[in-house]
């Protein structure tokens, strides 16, 4: 279910922790498990907690209580803005509010092409840098403007 | 800069340097020569406690609990497995000092943990990072992978008996895991539900084994301590507030970013590092340690020096040492509303009274800032903040109670007036 350079990345989050320890590996996991396939399905949550010898449910319940985990489908590029109070002193619900005009949808939306996604993000611990977003939950862009904004969306396919 | 001599950039002197965060530069500017010294000279693990406890260093993650006296509590004798974590789940809203330690210093980090894993017994440590800053947690693993090749991690360090394995774990989106026993069960593979207390980490932590737990500033500050002695580091602060703290300064400011100064630098001082309040406005109010601490308004911060003392005599807490400031344009309804949504967002949802009633506070804070508030409404979010604090198993609901009760506190009359005249009065 996921290839073999994943589950390499998987083996080497393992090996971080005692040999009796693979459940400490999951959230790893499940980030590597997201990663390759856009978001994780329940036969990829169950796949990753057989892989690590723990409960699927456990592993379900991980999946579930992260909120960068996306146990629904989202499209190829996720973009979370934070809006917590420093980012909003700081003109984050302008650049939020951007967003949404520009792609035509609101928080929790993808648009109709599969090509983005909008989430409502808490605080990314960057407040200095605000306003900020994440792109598919790794790459941070801060100090947002609309047309840094522009720039990024445009840059990607 | 370097770490050999003994400057109040105590966690940020990297960042005058070229490649601040490499190897090479923390090695050619004194880095290491803390841990080689105590491993090879067997320094017994005492001394280093009794220079901490000397050095009035206080936990930089919130709490300010004193960190020789933790380090005390550690069965250090014990036979079995022990273990170091950190604590970079840096999610405090207005906090951001521990991602620099991380982007610029992270060399300091990791000998102060190997320093933490030879007194007390680790012989491997954790460090927990911050899901969101995924791109820094991929730094540090190259940070780690450099120190293990030049022999400051892994086993018989320095030709001695002593081995320090460190690996470091991602969040992945969960405020509660800043919380140390959340933490805890993250690392474990759970979800991030906070333990009850006792049994402390100290005898029952990571996998049920003796733990010790703390903030990466605090722990990046033990070099410097362990190099230049503890009554050094004590009087660059003042007695009982020992060292210099980053402050995480954000919001309403000219100039946001983190800027290091002595442990009771006057708050003005600080304002005017960070520019000064933008635009020429007045200061309205600031939330002095992170977005649990209770806000205060701009006048008696204008009093307040930055320690760990003078912010709690003003009804406040130090925290995280983490400034949101707001200036005159800010709506202080809508600005707790936002609060209230994370904190009930982020509720893991153990405890009833801070499950049902963070939401219930969000609810009523949203209708006022709509203008559908209530006479009853002031009482009622006293009432049931009053009836979280204290009433759950971790610090989560009391961190949402206290922006409710000192917001009211301080600034009731706007709360009134939106409820009364049904829109804002700034």
């Amino acid at each position: 279910m996921l290839s073999k350079e994943s589950l390499a990345l998987i083996d080497a989050e393992i090996a971080k922790y005692p040999a009796e320890q693979k459940q400490s590996a999951v959230m790893g996991a499940l980030r590597i498990a997201q990663t390759e396939q856009g978001w994780l399905k329940p036969e990829l949550i169950e796949f990753v907690a057989a892989y690590l010898e723990m409960p699927a449910i456990a592993a379900y319940e991980v999946a579930t209580f992260y909120n960068m985990y996306d146990t629904q489908p989202v499209g190829r590029h996720k973009i979370t803005v934070c809006t917590n109070l420093p980012c909003a002193l700081m003109g984050a619900n302008e650049i939020a509010e951007h967003l949404k005009q520009k792609l035509g949808i609101g928080f929790g939306e993808t648009t109709e092409d599969g090509r983005f996604t909008l989430k409502e993000g808490e605080c990314m611990g960057a407040c200095g840098d605000a306003p900020m977003c994440l792109h598919n939950n790794h790459k941070m862009h801060t100090r947002l403007t609309p047309e840094k904004l522009d720039e990024l969306l445009d840059g990607l396919e | 800069m370097s770490l050999l001599t003994p400057t109040p950039q105590v966690c940020s002197w990297t960042q005058a340097l070229d490649k601040p965060a490499s190897l090479e530069t923390y090695v050619a500017n004194g880095g290491y020569q803390a841990l080689r010294r105590i491993v090879t000279e067997k320094v017994p693990g005492d001394d280093i406690i009794a220079e901490l406890k000397t050095s009035a260093l206080r936990g930089r993650g919130g709490a300010g609990f004193p960190t020789g006296l933790k380090w005390s509590f550690m069965p250090r004798a014990f036979p079995g497995d022990k273990y170091i974590v950190c604590n970079s789940d840096e999610g405090e809203p207005g906090t951001f000092k521990d991602r620099d330690i991380l982007r610029y210093n992270p060399h300091q980090l990791i000998e102060g943990m190997a320093i933490a894993g030879y007194v007390l017994g680790a012989r491997v440590g954790y460090n927990y990072i911050h899901g969101e800053i995924f791109e820094v947690y991929e730094s540090f693993e190259r940070a780690l992978q450099e120190a293990r090749a030049a022999g400051f991690l892994g086993d018989e360090l320095f030709g001695t008996d002593f081995s320090f394995q460190l690996h470091a774990h991602h969040g992945y989106g969960a405020y509660i895991c800043g919380e140390e026993t959340a933490l805890l069960e993250s690392i474990e593979g759970k979800k991030g539900q906070p333990r009850f207390k006792p049994p402390f980490p100290a005898s029952f932590g990571l996998y049920g084994k003796p733990t010790t737990i703390n903030n990466t500033e605090t722990l990046a500050s033990v070099p410097w301590i362990v190099q230049h002695g503890g009554q050094a580091f004590l009087e660059l602060g003042k007695p009982n507030n020992g060292g210099s703290k980053l402050f995480s300064v954000s919001g309403h400011v000219n100039r946001p970013g983190n800027y290091e100064v002595p442990l009771g630098t006057p708050f003005s001082e600080l304002l005017e590092m960070a520019g000064g309040v933008r635009n020429g406005h007045k200061l309205k109010a600031v939330i002095p340690g992170g977005s649990s601490a209770p806000v205060l308004p701009g006048e008696i911060m204008m009093d307040c020096t930055m320690d760990f003392d003078s912010i709690a005599r003003a009804g406040s807490m130090l925290g995280s040492g983490a400034l949101i400031v707001m200036d005159e344009t800010v709506c202080m309804v809508r600005a707790l509303e936002r609060l209230s949504y994370f904190y009930h967002e982020e509720s893991c949802g153990q405890c009833t009274p801070c499950r049902e009633g963070t939401g219930w506070m969000y609810r009523i804070i949203h209708r006022i800032e709509h203008g559908q508030g209530r006479a009853e409404d002031l009482e009622l979010l006293n009432s049931v903040a009053g009836n979280i604090g204290g009433h759950t198993i971790c610090a989560l609901g009391d961190a949402a109670a206290m922006p409710v009760q000192s917001f009211l506190k301080h600034f009731g009359g706007e709360f009134a007036y939106h409820v009364e005249h049904k829109r804002c009065m700034v």
